[in-house]
């Protein structure tokens, strides 16, 4: 019997388009209710290819199903739907709209079963999460928006290329594992990299995610890292470059987010940082390293919302995002606050919160496959994020200086979603099997082994006592850390203006020798065309009857050769 | 004889009697009427022929009973009712949604001749598109191109004078080139059937006035087409031009000349020159990428919005070329998929300007500023049209764009060339048409009461554009989505169009 299978993606898309053409609590139903039904949706897909369909003469696989799939699909759907809530008496429509549509390409993108249509659905992703940037309505927004859609148009590009390659060279546009071993695979490979923020392009994340609006942020934390990483997964499992690709991103994101002053930029950081976990576990390839790398995304996806949720709070209700100009919150946000936290001891994966019982999934992978140098560093990194993320952003945002602000706590539709995101925190830290239940191979693992508690105490409180002993050197001021897109920015930037002079310059030195040359040889024919008068600027069509004889000679002589 | 088989001779027919009983009406609302109801019937009759070759492969028609090649032949298949599709269709939406536009770029009395002139364009244009002859052709195109000149001297300043000058001189030379190589191939053939040359070709010894007839019918083809670096005479004419004029010649002036050389060069020459494969290619490539390269930087630092198109057209034909000139199925169906394609880009965001030029003083960079606020819908379409002129998924220019990467990666190292060239050009498109968005959604208008009415935002939707023009706008661009999305039709047009041709080769 075949079954009609609804491609989640589209129920998606549908409430997209629908949040623009309805209003108010109609609005409200159909953004409360899409995610929910693509959430229905996403567990209709079988196991497999599902639906299937022409394009272009390939025989492209829309839905194909399987539990990474599930998983990854799964959490976009939360995300969207506690997403929605959160933002939804905030932001304006178009912003709901295009994050809709977003989380749309970002489902899509989880069950595409071939390049084809995971890159259509990528590039969805890629416009509407520039729109995303740009309704942050600032002009700090739209010079961030630029450069992020040409970053991700310019991904988008080199990944057309790749799998246009593959598509010509093999005949094949399933999805199936692969390693970068040739210019079509690394061409993919780059593609998916400039998504997952991966270097020398880490910065891009960090300059546009704080850009967005206080809602739009949630949004961006969530879809195009994390799809990216599930690109990874299926595409290029155990590719070894990855793990040093994803150790330069741990590191990266740990010492720009110590450097940072602005609350919204640190979580930006702290992204770079965290998905730098998720792919150095793709590079180590193996079954428990996999099933870290998802699970870390899921959780990844809740405690990160969760934190941006807070701060977009603390921005919404302060208008503030800089560490210096904020402080003592708890005072009057204690709902807010008591999440923050739990967001932050979440990320630095203290135990009883979710991020402990799946980082250290991917710390036991590597341990497992006797990469003892990445697990050395991995464990640094865990103490490192528990310094920037775990403490800093929720010591000098809620507690610290008293700044003398004292805004109200969380509206309630913000609070309920941050409520939600919390809970889930706790909940799968402390019983993860629900979701350990969703990975793609069998878990035998026990998180919460006595030794392993007691070493991720020691680390984690040690840090601590770190990072207050340094608390002198941590206050923050008012700075800006130059960061690697300066060489986009700036040089890049004097780069292409010099080469638009020289193309100009070249351009006009050749018109002149052509003019020359039609001045100095000047056939009688050519001054009659002169002299005629109305033929008006008539040197161009001088030139161009010069380019005819050129381009006639040239044909014929071509035969000769 | 049922009406069906007149189709081809009546594609050609009914713009042409209508010429001389357009001209005749008093008024320009009737007079506009007719032109439109005939280019419309136009239209219809290229989408019987195209299902008709859809049946039966090749459709013929012998003028006045006269079999070929003693007498004139229609000959349609697959890429010729590619053709008409295109020029028909621009031509229908331009006038059904140009009214206004005409009206304001045109003095009252001047109207009823000026849409005489259109009817005889196009005419000319489909006559091109239906003739199985080669010296049929030459008429054709000088019947176009006289009419062209007329059509874009009605520019409202005098600058298109000048424009038209220009155009005409060059156009004047490239049909003198064709018609001196058709002379050369009719010397040493004595025919001047398509089909017939092909066959009698073979038996001529004496390879270097054919050789020299190939050389002057590219070239002079080229000069038409407006292939670098002959296209100087383009961005006036665009520019000057009444904008509904722009709109119709720019979706399919330069493609016709395009159809005619390939037409000539794969039926005619390519099974009887040795090597010319490798001429044809050698010579045609390198233009095309220059095309590509030049036409999109001078795009980049280009401040009037019709000429920054312009040159834009001018780097696609590059595209078009470029897909012709790797010679094989795959190349050249992307080159025909890409005419359709960007003839509703191009032809669209034309649309727009026009509507752009009825509620500002100017179009360039800056009298549209900010102009967003006030035209949303209008506004919106150029967001749907300017992403299929950089090929973003789910538009029609994705589909071309994917299909001439995938004939490039097919070509070898110098196939990779192409890609790179391509890769380059999307990032210039991707440039080019970002400056106008930005000028639109963030520009601020340097005009006081044009700023005022864009703070206030009083009525949004009161100075958008004429509901007709809206709708063709619309049309247009959704017609952009639709065959982004649902390839299918053009894509097995434009094969079998490719099949026709390379069937040709020995």
């Amino acid at each position: 019997m075949i079954e009609m299978v609804i491609p989640p993606a589209f129920l998606l898309l549908a409430g997209a388009v629908l949040i623009g053409v309805t209003r108010g609590w109609l609005r409200t139903a159909v953004l409360l209710l899409a995610p929910l039904a693509t959430l229905w949706a996403v567990w209709q897909v079988p196991d497999g290819v599902a639906v299937t369909a022409y394009f272009l003469g390939y025989e492209i696989e829309p839905v194909e199903g399987s539990a990474l799939r599930r998983l990854f699909a799964t959490i976009f759907s939360i995300m969207a739907f506690v997403g929605g809530l959160f933002a939804f008496r905030q932001a304006r429509w178009y912003e709901l709209s295009a994050a809709y549509a977003y989380a749309a390409g970002a489902v899509g993108v989880c069950f595409a079963g071939d390049l084809i249509t995971m890159f259509l659905y990528w590039e969805l992703m890629a416009i509407f999460s520039t729109v995303i940037v740009w309704v942050g309505g600032t002009p700090q927004a739209r010079a961030a928006g630029i450069r992020y859609a040409i970053m991700h148009l310019l991904g988008g590009v080199i990944l057309k290329v790749g799998i246009e390659g593959i598509v010509v060279h093999t005949g094949s546009v399933d999805i199936q594992p692969m390693l970068a071993t040739n210019f079509d695979t690394w061409m993919v490979l780059i593609g998916i990299l400039i998504n997952v923020a991966a270097p020398p392009v880490s910065a891009w994340l960090a300059d546009a995610y704080p850009a967005s609006s206080a809602t739009g942020s949630v949004f961006l934390s969530a879809f195009t890292t994390k799809s990216a990483v599930l690109a990874l997964i299926l595409l290029f499992p155990g590719e070894s470059v990855l793990i040093w690709v994803g150790l330069y991103m741990v590191f990266y994101g740990i010492i720009y987010a110590l450097l940072e002053n602005d609350a919204r930029r640190i979580l930006a950081y702290s992204v770079v940082n965290q998905v730098g976990f998720m792919v150095v576990a793709v590079g180590i390839g193996t079954e428990m390293a996999l099933n870290g790398a998802a699970a870390h995304a899921f959780a990844h996806i809740i405690y990160k919302a969760l934190l941006f949720m807070s701060a977009g709070v603390v921005m919404y209700r302060t208008g503030f995002t800089r560490c210096t100009d904020l402080g003592g919150l708890f005072r009057t946000m204690p709902f807010t606050t008591v999440c923050g936290i739990i967001g932050a001891l979440a990320i630095s994966s203290f135990p009883l919160t979710s991020g402990f019982t799946t980082k250290t999934l991917i710390s036991v992978a590597a341990e497992q496959q006797g990469l003892v140098v990445v697990y050395m560093l991995l464990a640094a990194a865990s103490a490192g994020v528990f310094l920037h993320a775990g403490i800093k952003f929720p010591w000098f945002v809620f507690f610290q200086k008293d700044s003398g602000l004292r805004p109200k706590d969380a509206p309630w539709n913000m609070a309920v979603a941050m409520g939600i995101f919390a809970f889930l925190c706790i909940f799968l830290g402390v019983y993860p099997e629900p979701l350990w239940a969703l990975l793609p191979y069998p878990v035998e693992y026990e998180a919460y082994a006595p030794g392993k508690v007691l070493f991720y105490l020691q680390l984690l409180l040690f840090s601590g006592l770190a990072f207050f002993l340094l608390l002198p050197w941590m206050q923050r001021t008012l700075t800006i850390s130059l960061d690697t897109d300066w060489f986009w920015r700036v040089l890049g930037r004097r780069i292409a203006l010099a080469l638009i002079a020289l193309i100009t310059r070249t351009g006009k030195g050749l018109s002149q020798l052509l003019e020359n040359t039609r001045q100095q040889i000047a056939p009688p024919l050519l001054r009659l065309l002169d002299n005629k008068g109305a033929l008006g600027r008539t040197w161009q069509v001088g030139t161009t009857a010069l380019w005819i004889v050129i381009l006639l000679t040239t044909y014929v002589l071509l035969y000769y050769l | 004889m049922s009406l069906t088989s007149q189709l081809p001779a009546l594609q050609v027919v009914v713009p042409m009697l209508t010429a001389p009983m357009v001209m005749l009406l008093r008024g320009s609302s009737l007079a506009w009427a007719a032109a439109t109801a005939a280019s419309v019937m136009a239209f219809c009759i290229a989408i019987a022929l195209t299902l008709g070759v859809h049946d039966a492969g090749v459709l013929t028609y012998a003028m006045g009973g006269w079999p070929a090649p003693f007498g004139i032949e229609l000959r349609i298949d697959a890429f010729n009712v590619l053709l008409l599709l295109i020029t028909t269709g621009a031509s229908s939406v331009a006038l059904l949604s140009g009214r206004f536009s005409l009206a304001r770029d045109l003095p009252e009395d001047r109207q009823p001749l000026f849409y005489a002139a259109w009817m005889v364009a196009l005419t000319g244009l489909s006559g091109i598109a239906v003739t199985g002859d080669a010296f049929n052709v030459f008429v054709f195109m000088e019947i176009s191109s006289l009419a062209g000149y007329i059509l874009v001297a009605a520019g409202p300043d005098r600058r298109a004078l000048t424009a038209t000058i220009k155009y005409l001189v060059m156009g004047t030379i490239g049909a003198t080139f064709y018609l001196i190589g058709v002379g050369l191939v009719y010397m040493m053939t004595g025919t001047l059937n398509f089909a017939d040359m092909e066959v009698r070709l073979a038996e001529v010894t004496d390879r270097a006035p054919i050789l020299l007839a190939a050389g002057f019918i590219t070239v002079g083809l080229a000069l038409k087409a407006a292939v670098f670096p002959l296209h100087f005479w383009l961005p006036n004419a665009y520019h000057h031009a009444p904008h509904m004029v722009t709109v119709f010649l720019a979706a399919c002036a330069t493609k016709v000349a395009l159809y005619v050389l390939l037409r000539f060069d794969f039926v005619v020459f390519q099974g009887n020159l040795v090597g010319h494969m490798a001429q044809y290619a050698g010579f045609l490539a390198p233009l095309a990428i220059l095309g590509i390269l030049v036409g999109s930087a001078i795009a980049v630092v280009e401040g009037h919005l019709k000429r920054l198109l312009a040159y834009s057209s001018v780097a696609q034909i590059g595209y078009i070329l470029l897909g012709a000139s790797f010679g094989d199925m795959a190349g050249l169906s992307a080159a025909f998929t890409h005419m359709f394609n960007h003839a509703l880009a191009k032809g669209g965001l034309f649309l727009v300007l026009a509507a752009f030029a009825l509620r500002t003083s100017g179009l360039r960079l800056r009298d549209v500023a900010g102009l967003a606020h006030r035209m949303p819908l209008t506004c919106a379409a150029l967001l749907i049209l300017g992403a299929s002129l950089v090929g973003i998924p789910g538009t029609a220019g994705f589909i071309s764009k994917w299909l001439l990467l995938s004939a490039a990666f097919q070509q070898g190292p110098l196939g990779m060339v192409a890609v790179v060239v391509v890769v380059l050009s999307s990032l210039a498109a991707v440039v080019y048409v970002w400056k106008i968005v930005e000028q639109l959604y963030f520009g601020e208008p340097e005009d006081v009461s044009d700023k005022a009415a864009t703070r206030t935002q009083a009525s949004p939707f009161k100075s958008e554009a004429p509901a007709m023009l809206l709708l063709g706008i619309w049309v247009v661009a959704l017609a952009n989505i639709y065959f982004g999305l649902f390839p299918g039709f053009t894509v097995s047009l434009s094969e079998s169009a490719a099949a026709g041709l390379m069937s040709h080769l020995p």
